[in-house]
């Protein structure tokens, strides 16, 4: 079995993510998933937006590219039709996959195209120095919250499921060897898959909201998350402020996007022989 | 289909997505807009019979990201709008360009700012096709003014695009869009096709940025061994970011104008009438250039020596063909279907004044208006 290392880039490191970060402990999860899987590596290709999660394809060995600020889910929507053979995973952070990027995410997942999101949910802009995000916790601090943060987030899990996603699941850094898992799982659904994975940003969203030790931010998470089963015991009011981690969804009632639109091509294929409509 | 030559009655939209056929486009993405909408219908139809793909994205953002991945993916992508979608791709033609990422973009004008008269024509559009996206960057923009000039000059842009490696535009109009009229198609085997060149080097030794004399990089089919970087910060040969590099940066953005400047020739184009002894020069382009032609025709008949100097290529600029063709007038006309863009580089590169005849309010500039102008400044 490889390490890590191996599918580093050596000379891509040292990371410029700060120190106590979970970003790359996301991507030794997602490493581990893809050598657990046996992918051929030229046959997986990361694509990320902008922020911190962006710069998780410089570090790995795979072939990567960087997009525009929320709009990684169109790239690889053209680059999945392209390159069908390809294991196609974007990685995004809230701000770029859920704020700015939100409108392409739920279309993504209503056409069902193969493509693989993971999330890295730290519930901040972290690069642009700590301002709320959509996925901010109501009442925290952040630097353009400095009173209290009065906007709502949401559960991007739910929306991905109304929205027609067929892989659904969230882990933390937390309960990395579950998300790991999680992860693997995404990688062999074919359809359109989402993997959210709450971090901890210290520097960005702990140090104003009294968690400013790793240490702190990681026992938030494991003291809010409740397994997927359990939850489905507990109350409304029981569930406050919490969040559900597991398999959330996996259906296959739905066809894939890519082959849909191979059947779509002989289709019309047929339909031109024939004179079509003339 | 399509074998051999064909005379065809059809409109410009039309001979925009057959043409994007014929140079081996296989990709379309697209949000419907007015007066583009009939491209993406076309393409709905036409691309799934030639084994391509259509995908009406849920905005322009996505479908400019998308024709972008679909060329990251070595296929050919192209994707059609109008003003207001045409503002909303500008982020991610920015990133086109930086990223050297060939792909054309059709952008059937209307009058705006804003929403302004979908439904009508205008060349408001001309200088957010130089500067629309932010930072200094290299174009090339090509402006048909009738049906065939959509089909050969679409052809033309997928070449140019994969050629230099570069975003192209196709700034057509809602007349040139819109109108139909009988064309003869060519031979699709006959029509010379340009593939972007694809490295001969193994993929130790690749370097995704690395430019020869040309200054236009080789392209690697990502598989195979060729697993590589792209991103559209300041970037080092590797296409890793080097945001603090301001040599690279320096480089970069010269290579990047260069590449333009080194394909000049090959990228304009231009077409005269009655120009060898001409007091009088038209310069226009675009749905304007067939008015300014019947204009001309109309003054020589009254003994004025008039000529036309259309632009197809207008931009990079073709400033010395300008400069060629103003040189012996005496007088430089230049008629467009908004308040005065590219008259201010005919003046320019001529170095002389030029007089405007100007309308933006979604009616054709006229014959008329410029015999009208012609003899006003005679």
């Amino acid at each position: 079995m490889a390490t890590v290392r191996d599918y580093l880039r050596p000379g891509m490191l040292p990371h410029i993510w700060c120190p106590g970060c979970g970003d790359g402990t996301v991507v030794g999860a997602l490493i581990r998933a893809i050598d657990k899987l046996k992918i051929d590596r030229d046959l997986v290709t990361v694509i990320t937006g902008i922020g911190c999660s962006s710069r998780v394809n410089n570090i790995m060995d795979f072939n990567s590219f960087q997009t525009t600020h929320g709009r990684a889910v169109g790239f690889a929507t053209g680059f999945k039709i392209a390159r069908p053979e390809m294991k196609v995973i974007v990685v995004a952070g809230d701000g770029d996959g859920a704020g700015i990027g939100g409108n392409h995410l739920i279309h993504a997942a209503r056409r069902n195209i193969d493509i693989k999101v993971i999330l890295i949910n730290n519930q901040i802009f972290g690069m642009t120095g700590g301002q709320f995000s959509p996925l901010t916790p109501y009442g925290a601090i952040a630097s353009t919250a400095q009173y209290e943060n009065v906007e709502y987030p949401f559960d991007v899990c739910k929306l991905m499921e109304a929205a027609g996603a067929t892989y659904v699941a969230r882990g933390t850094v937390y309960h990395l060897s579950l998300t790991e898992k999680l992860i693997a799982r995404a990688l062999e659904h074919k359809g359109f898959s989402y993997v959210e994975v709450i971090t901890q940003c210290p520097t960005g969203y702990g140090k104003r909201n009294k968690m400013v030790d790793p240490y702190q931010l990681l026992m938030w998470q494991k003291e809010h998350a409740v397994p997927v089963e359990q939850a489905a015991k507990l109350s409304t009011k029981e569930m406050k402020d919490k969040f559900v981690i597991g398999e959330i969804l996996v259906r296959h009632d739905r066809m894939e996007f890519v082959e849909a639109n191979e059947q779509l091509k002989e289709k019309a294929r047929r339909w031109l022989k024939g004179g079509g409509g003339k | 289909m399509n074998k051999g030559k064909q005379v065809r009655f059809m409109q410009g939209n039309e001979a925009v997505v057959e043409a994007g056929i014929t140079a081996g486009v296989r990709f379309f993405a697209g949000y419907p807009i007015t007066p583009a909408s009939e491209i993406a219908e076309l393409m709905s139809i036409r691309m799934p019979q030639v084994g391509g793909t259509y995908v009406q994205m849920e905005d322009e953002l996505a479908s400019m990201a998308a024709v972008i991945g679909a060329s990251m993916g070595s296929v050919k992508a192209m994707t059609a709008t109008s003003g207001p979608g045409f503002s909303l791709m500008q982020e991610n033609l920015g990133y086109a360009s930086m990223v050297e990422i060939p792909c054309v973009i059709v952008n059937v004008m209307r009058v705006g700012p804003a929403s302004g008269m979908p439904t009508h024509p205008s060349q408001g559009d001309v200088m957010q096709s130089r500067w629309g996206t932010h930072g200094d960057h290299p174009v090339v923009v090509l402006s048909p003014s009738n049906v065939k000039e959509a089909f050969d000059l679409t052809i033309e842009a997928v070449n140019i695009s994969e050629m230099v490696r570069v975003p192209v535009v196709l700034l057509s109009d809602a007349i040139v869009g819109h109108i139909r009229e009988r064309v003869e198609l060519p031979d699709p085997a006959s029509v010379k096709l340009i593939e972007r060149k694809r490295t001969s080097l193994p993929p130790s030794e690749y370097k995704p940025f690395a430019a020869g004399d040309d200054c236009a990089p080789e392209f690697a089919d990502r598989g195979n061994g060729y697993r590589y970087h792209m991103c559209s910060n300041v970037h080092n040969e590797w296409g890793f970011p080097a945001d603090s590099g301001h040599e690279i940066a320096d480089r970069l953005m010269r290579r990047l104008h260069k590449k333009i400047e080194v394909f000049q020739d090959r990228v304009t184009y231009y077409k005269t009438f009655e120009v060898e002894d001409a007091e009088y020069m038209v310069v226009a382009y675009g749905c304007v250039a067939r008015s300014a032609k019947d204009a001309v025709k109309a003054l020589r008949s009254e003994g004025i020596k008039a000529g036309l100097l259309q632009l197809q290529t207008i931009w990079p600029f073709p400033a010395g063909i300008v400069r060629k063709f103003c040189a012996g007038a005496k007088k430089i006309i230049v008629p467009e279907m908004n308040m005065g863009q590219l008259i201010n580089e005919v003046r320019l590169a001529s170095g002389r004044d030029a007089a405007g005849v100007n309308r933006a309010d979604g009616i054709a500039v006229s014959p008329k208006q410029i015999i009208e102008k012609v003899k006003a400044v005679k």
